[in-house]
């Protein structure tokens, strides 16, 4: 730094290529944000272009797939996926919410803790395929209820736990600890201060999480191949004999959801209109993630807004 | 958990008897909601815990059952490098080398983890060090809607996009390696760079104070000063990246070609232990040699991911003692 | 329960967490009625004593507390005590206002409710009585299904001692009720606390502020590094200091 050069007023050599350099590294900084940025822009931008035809077409979004000829349509798909991700947060949220309970309030350390922690960390990097061929193990073949919404419901509910758990453990840490304290020191319990106050009061960052997990239960197909199976058999709303498979609420028919489609379709490719039927396809899924993204931003801030101010 | 039981039971007597029970109301006593509680609680966190406990279990024991029952060697599974289950080998055993997949598999997460890591710590040093605000405000919600895209749908991509683009400058059909990393570079992309962004935000400023204050420039800095205290955090993300692509399964499958061969090039047809599942999994009866075969790549699958999260945690131990 | 046990006692209390003692043995005694002021530089091991009274320690993993708490001539430090019928009538009042995110009739009434209070008469007029024994009812009758947000800071902390004074407690723990409030506020407070000590209410308050322990308590106690220094009634206490190190600290000379 002391050379010759800086001490007479001018800027040395060094100086000016460690200058040089850092301008450089800034500009290949920007350029690679702006590469993912152009990335993203592109692959949603893709597939709601190449889908917005189909995805807007009505007919396509409520007639039954066709496996051999053209201008098949994705209705009950379309259904499915809605009613298996409605059927897996049932499961999942009181499990999740449980075990969040637990983890933050009754025993923050200990050694049931590490193992639970241990165990849903496990089980949040665990490929969602293996979660698949081990609900098709338990819930289709063990328990004999065959590919059908149920089993897949499950299989995504061990898909979702793990997220679902450290949303709400991360929601209820980030309450101040006087509130916990305010409400035992009026002498009431640990689950009550839990449910009648910390609850209420994470409940923006819980709902803004749940929709959000809630879009990557809706997509998430690997999970249910082996599970949900890969037919959709023609739904009729007029039925209501839960026993019979054309009846929309039988939780033990086989069911295939718009992710799986997409993926069926394209590995199989006998599909005349393949192209199109799976860009619409993956258009409505996109376009249904988008929603829940904004969705869970615009709840959380309502919900944050009604308890705050007023 | 039977010590406090014990507690609970001793305070309905001290509550009955301590301050006159004629102001006390007629609600569920304070402790039996408490003890409801604990055991609601419990019993969730059990499930889960059970629920990883079989899973690991079982996978496992049907994995096994190719080498206990059908006497297939361990050896033969693992360094085979012919996969064609139905035809038997010269020693009379079916042809079950598992060698392919496992190349295959360990070949795409490699090749998309050194794709996106540039691009993953790029943008996050960009982020923290040079736009914060941008950051804050738009990149990071940019990369939880990456997040949120759907595997089978950076599939389709590939399909539709990569592989074409691939087989128009390297011939051939397009499917294999190099798309499938492609694909799963794009897909880790997110879990990457936001754990790395989470790890150099968490880099003290006091630090970057001491290099600016002696004159370094914000290159130097980070070069020097950041991104060496990030290190295990950058480590961590980049291992949580791989756990990823390890595990994908339908975006892989779509576009690598599923030929169950040896790799002999990043633009021919390969396969993974996943592509492998997804395709044979549907086609083979329960109990016959090539479904227990199947079990034994899923054995290896679940392995391979819990070696990672391994690491990770031994990471974090390491960095814990470190800071503590 | 005869007229000459105090209301609330300790004997040789002792606090540590994961084995390390914070606080050594302390016996005090608190009469009905009285307002007692714990005051020391911070550290001292005043709050800690104070979050022992009603048990409050024990919802922090790895703490300990020793020695007896007699409570109406009765040891709580038990293993069987019921800690939420005692909380309910051994109140606490928090440094930092913390009504919860409830509209302001709630933070009245809730806990009584999971009590086991009911009717909506019975509710109003509690919370109507909670209010005006804090001094409050005036400025918020005609806003209570609004959020306790909405209320300025000493507003607040007064709706966090009406939510106390609505469980009927005869003893009420304050932990620096004032430290995050400004003049106006800590006055309209401590006259709150002289009053509630009229209706017989036994006040525990840990203050910073000397000048606060002179006005509102009767009796004062000193503490330094873990220890219970010097204990007597607060005009004694602040002009004929016993102890040398109480002397030091009145004058100035640390703190």
């Amino acid at each position: 730094m002391a050379s010759e050069e800086s001490r007479d007023g001018g800027i040395s050599d060094v100086t000016k290529r460690l200058r040089a350099e850092d301008h450089v590294a800034t500009g290949v900084l920007t350029a690679i944000v702006v590469a993912i940025l152009v990335a993203l822009v592109a692959v949603i931008g893709y597939i709601l272009v190449s889908g917005a035809g189909k995805a807007f077409d009505l007919h396509f979004l409520t007639s039954k797939p066709e496996s051999f000829k053209a201008g098949g349509g994705i209705g009950p798909e379309l259904f499915n996926s809605f009613y298996l991700l409605v059927l897996t947060l049932l499961i999942s949220l009181p499990i999740s919410l449980g075990a969040a309970i637990f983890l933050t309030q009754y025993a923050p350390e200990g050694p049931v803790t590490n193992i639970a922690k241990t165990a849903i960390e496990t089980l949040s990097s665990l490929p969602s395929i293996v979660v698949g061929l081990f609900g098709m193990l338990i819930f289709v073949l063990g328990a004999g209820w065959g590919f059908s919404i149920i089993s897949g419901a499950l299989a995504l509910t061990m898909f979702n736990i793990p997220i679902l758990v450290r949303v709400i453990q991360q929601a209820l840490e980030a309450v101040p600890r006087d509130q916990r304290d305010a409400a035992l020191a009026l002498g009431l319990t640990r689950w009550e201060a839990t449910v009648h106050v910390l609850v209420p009061a994470a409940m923006p960052a819980i709902v803004t999480g749940v929709i959000l997990s809630a879009g990557r239960v809706f997509g998430e197909a690997a999970a249910l191949i082996y599970t949900a199976g890969q037919s959709a058999p023609a739904l009729d709303f007029t039925n209501l004999n839960l026993a019979s498979p054309s009846c929309p609420w039988n939780i033990f028919r086989p069911a295939e959801t718009l992710a799986v489609h997409i993926w069926k379709i394209n590995s199989e490719g006998v599909v005349p209109d393949l192209a199109a039927v799976s860009a619409g396809t993956a258009a409505v899924l996109m376009i249904c993630i988008l929603l829940f993204n904004v969705l869970a931003r615009i709840a959380g801030r309502a919900i944050e807004r009604r308890l705050t101010a007023e | 958990m039977n010590k406090e039981l014990d507690e609970r039971e001793e305070v309905a007597q001290a509550a009955s008897s301590a301050h006159g029970g004629g102001r006390q109301p007629r609600v569920r006593s304070k402790h039996s909601i408490e003890r409801g509680g604990l055991v609601f609680t419990g019993v969730c966190v059990g499930l889960v815990v059970i629920l990883v406990v079989m899973l690991i279990f079982m996978v496992c024991s049907r994995g096994i059952a190719t080498f206990v029952h059908d006497g297939i060697s361990l050896g033969a599974f693992l360094s085979g490098t012919t996969w064609n289950p139905h035809t038997n080998g010269p020693d009379g055993q079916p042809l079950m080398g598992a060698l392919p997949m496992i190349c295959g598999s360990f070949a795409v997460t490699l090749l998309s983890c050194v794709i996106s890591l540039p691009f993953a710590l790029g943008a996050s040093i960009f982020v923290v060090e040079v736009q914060p605000t941008f950051g804050q405000k738009v990149f990071r919600p940019m990369v939880e809607l990456l997040t949120g895209i759907p595997s089978v749908v950076y599939g389709l991509v590939g399909l539709s996009i990569v592989v074409k683009w691939t087989s128009g400058w390297a011939g051939g059909t397009g499917y294999g390696i190099f798309s499938g990393s492609i694909v799963l570079a794009l897909m880790i992309l997110p879990t990457v760079t936001s754990l790395a962004t989470d790890a150099i935000a968490a880099v003290p400023d006091s630090y970057r104070d001491g290099s600016y204050g002696l004159g370094c420039t914000r290159w130097q800095t980070i070069l020097h000063v950041v991104l060496p205290s990030a290190m295990p955090g950058i480590v961590t993300a980049v291992i949580m990246g791989m756990t990823r692509a390890f595990g994908e399964a339908l975006a892989v499958q779509m576009v690598i070609g599923n030929a169950a061969k040896m790799p002999t090039g990043l633009f021919t047809p390969a396969s993974t232990l996943t592509s492998v599942l997804t395709m044979g999994m549907g086609n083979e009866a329960m109990g016959t040699v090539f479904n227990d075969v199947l079990w034994s790549l899923a054995m290896v699958l679940l392995l391979m991911s819990l070696v990672f999260i391994l690491i990770v945690h031994l990471i974090g131990r390491k960095g814990a003692a470190k800071n503590g | 329960m005869t007229s000459t046990t105090p209301l609330l006692a300790t004997e040789d209390v002792t606090v540590s967490y994961s084995g390390k003692e914070a606080l050594h043995a302390t016996s005090l005694s608190f009469e009905r009625g009285s307002v007692t002021a714990l005051i020391g530089p911070s550290g001292c091991g005043k709050s800690t004593f104070l979050r022992s009274l009603n048990l409050m320690n024990r919802e922090i993993p790895g703490c300990r507390i020793g020695g007896s708490i007699l409570y109406h001539g009765k040891d709580v430090n038990t293993r069987g005590v019921d800690t939420y019928q005692l909380r309910k009538q051994i109140g606490m009042v928090f440094q930092q206002p913390n009504p919860f995110r409830k509209s302001i009739r709630e933070n009245i009434a809730f806990a009584p409710k999971r009590h086991g209070l009911s009717g909506k008469a019975n509710i109003d007029a509690l919370v109507e009585e909670s209010l005006r024994a804090a001094a409050l009812w005036d400025e918020v009758k005609d806003k209570l299904d609004q959020s306790a947000y909405a209320l300025s800071g000493g507003q607040q902390q007064r709706l966090c001692i009406a939510r106390t004074l609505a469980m009927h407690p005869d003893v009420v723990l304050m932990d620096e009720p004032c430290s995050a409030l400004d003049p106006i506020a800590t006055y309209s407070i401590e006259e709150t606390i002289r009053d509630m000590a009229k209706r017989g209410i036994c006040v525990v308050i840990v203050t910073h502020n000397m000048e606060q322990a002179a006005r509102v308590s009767d009796k004062t106690a000193f503490f330094l590094l873990g220890d219970m220094v010097e204990f007597g009634p607060t005009p004694e206490l602040f002009s004929r200091p016993k102890d040398k190190r109480l002397d030091d600290y009145l004058t100035g000379r640390f703190g």
